[in-house]
């Protein structure tokens, strides 16, 4: 798979192909979760710390987080005429090697002309809605996580899905996201990248820049101290003697 | 980093939404947002709801049930979390000689340094009522010690070194006594149970740092029970004992002194039992905990990390550091050494 994920971006060429096309899957012990994807965008020690370190620092932004997405997180469905909503939908794509959910999805109902035969075509097109604290930020980690959740969608229902859009809670907009094939490659890359983080078990050594002070991990990271740590040995010396 | 002490008797914690409610016959005392707490200890009878259990084994909130005079009864503890790459690492570590040996020489110089320190420090601002001769003999004694243990590749024989620096060490600290002597004076080190006073106050803060130490451990993903300087015992949280070396002289019996020798502690807040066990009053636990939740808020360089943390946050700073030791990406545990 990973050999595989490596030719250029073979993933976005394969939409809606034929899944025998793709012989390599993962197998669903192997699967990440797919919330891991944006950790790793904003910085690859956080996401080892999280994932592999199991470490976790509630603070005032993660329990905002947490209490929005407990609301969505209510396991309904709605329905009317011309849309479902899901909500909390789980998802795994084997080709990503990813698992997890979607905060919403909704189904927009399509009318396709059947060929030549009178009936028309019904197809519910899923349009995943990812909803977000803050406000849209100028990098793709979240387009990255909705593209993620769009690309299982498709592996698991057989159908394509082209846009999907992030809610953001700071300034209470829909931001539309279109899939389109670079978005789709950087999202194979970066599951990629992180399934070889996994794989090597080692958390990342810190590397100090303007996004660490307003981490919550600042406290369990130490960047500043252990960017460059001291030699232990000589720190023992300089103390042990005579003060 | 704050924690919960909660010392009154039928209390009771819930949890109503993102807070702890404590409530005592029904009445609502207290309310605090639970994003803000490190920990949650309660003594004696106090209760609480499993769902506050959960929410706090689910955020890493250590929570621990001691009796109203603090032996430790139980802690809440969800699934076992943390790294299994890292603890699997900690228990190679303890298994291999050469690294224990490393490991409990750090240790070792941390505990060894911070007790010296702590009788250098009471020789420089008590020099008109100590006994000079004595304490300077153990300073040299412990300074001597930390010299030898950098030669010795022997775990029995740095123990030993342990053994006989926390004697010369524990002989002289009646010295730092400098007030109510009468009331508080040291003849040695007991414990099960505690016979004076001034190890009633020691064994009582050991207890409130352990369980910092050890949730510290545990947020890391450390197993506390495995040990380097203490050996495996069932029961024991043998590395959370382990790491406790360093702040025990700093943290702990400074602060039993300074509560002595400002007057913070008075003789009428302890009672006697028939057998000599010797137990405080609820207002003097008090007193203790307040002042070391005080002393946890105080700031101090760390010399190592070369930033300025709370006293309290420096429990999880070595427990970070240890784990960086053991994943290979230091050249060995630097302990937090006062000056």
């Amino acid at each position: 798979m990973q050999e595989y994920l490596k030719k250029d971006c073979i993933p976005c060429a394969t939409i809606n192909a034929a899944p025998e096309i793709n012989p390599v899957i993962y197998p669903e012990a192997d699967l990440l979760p797919l919330s891991a994807l944006q950790h790793l965008l904003f910085c690859e020690r956080q996401c080892a710390l999280i994932h592999i370190e199991q470490a976790w620092v509630e603070n005032l932004f993660t329990a905002e987080g947490r209490i929005m997405h407990e609301r969505v997180d209510s396991g309904r469905s709605e329905s009317r005429k011309d849309l479902r909503i899901s909500f909390s939908l789980p998802l795994h794509s084997l080709r990503l090697g990813l698992v997890g959910k979607a905060d919403v999805v909704e189904f927009h109902r399509e009318i396709r002309q059947n060929g030549n035969k009178t009936s028309d075509l019904v197809i519910w097109r899923p349009f995943p809605v990812e909803h977000k604290r803050g406000r849209p930020k100028k990098e793709s980690w979240d387009k990255v996580q909705l593209c993620a959740q769009a690309m299982c969608l498709e592996e698991m229902l057989s159908l394509e899905v082209p846009e999907g859009a992030l809610f953001y809670g700071k300034t209470r907009r829909r931001v539309d996201v279109v899939f389109d094939a670079e978005l789709r490659c950087e999202t194979a890359e970066t599951a990629r990248r992180l399934h070889e983080l996994f794989a090597s078990g080692k958390t990342p050594p810190p590397v100090l820049t303007s996004a660490c002070e307003s981490c919550s991990f600042i406290e369990v990271c130490l960047p500043h101290a252990l960017e460059r740590p001291k030699s232990v040995h000589k720190y023992l010396k300089s103390m042990v003697g005579d003060p | 980093m704050n924690t919960l002490y909660v010392t009154t008797q039928g209390a009771y914690l819930s949890k109503e939404g993102e807070t702890v409610l404590v409530s005592v016959e029904g009445v609502k005392r207290l309310q605090i947002p639970v994003h803000t707490l490190g920990g949650i200890v309660c003594f004696g009878r106090v209760m609480c709801s499993p769902y506050l259990m959960g929410f706090c084994a689910e955020n890493q909130i250590g929570m621990s049930f001691l009796t109203e005079y603090g032996r430790f009864l139980a802690r809440v503890q969800g699934p076992v979390s943390g790294n299994v790459l890292l603890r699997r690492e900690q228990y190679r570590r303890a298994d291999a000689s050469e690294f224990s040996i490393a490991i409990t020489r750090f240790i070792l110089t941390g505990k060894i340094c911070n007790a010296r320190s702590v009788l250098q420090r009471a020789l420089r601002d008590h020099s008109d009522k100590i006994s000079h001769q004595e304490v300077e003999q153990a300073v040299t004694t412990l300074g001597n010690a930390l010299k030898r243990i950098e030669s010795i590749n022997n775990l029995d024989e740095l123990r030993g070194v342990e053994g006989e620096t926390a004697r010369s060490y524990f002989n002289v600290f009646d010295q730092l006594i400098t007030h109510q002597k009468d009331d508080f004076y040291f003849r040695g080190r007991n414990r099960r149970p505690p016979l004076d006073n001034v190890n009633c106050m020691l064994s009582f803060l050991y207890t409130l740092l352990l369980h910092d130490v050890r949730s510290a451990l545990e947020v890391v993903g450390l197993d506390p029970a495995v040990g380097f300087l203490h050996r495996d015992r069932p029961g024991r949280p043998g590395l959370a004992l382990d790491m406790m070396e360093e702040f025990r002289a700093f943290l702990a019996d400074r602060l039993v002194l300074s509560l002595i020798n400002l007057g913070q502690v008075k003789a009428k807040g302890f009672t006697k039992a028939e057998t000599r066990a010797v137990m405080m009053s609820d207002d003097t636990r008090k007193e203790v905990i307040v002042a070391y939740q005080k002393r946890k808020q105080d700031e101090i360089l760390h010399p190592f990390i070369g930033e300025k943390v709370a006293i309290g946050i420096l429990f999880h700073i070595q427990a970070l550091l240890l784990a960086r030791y053991l994943r290979g990406d230091l050249d060995g545990y630097p302990p937090f050494i006062w000056r």
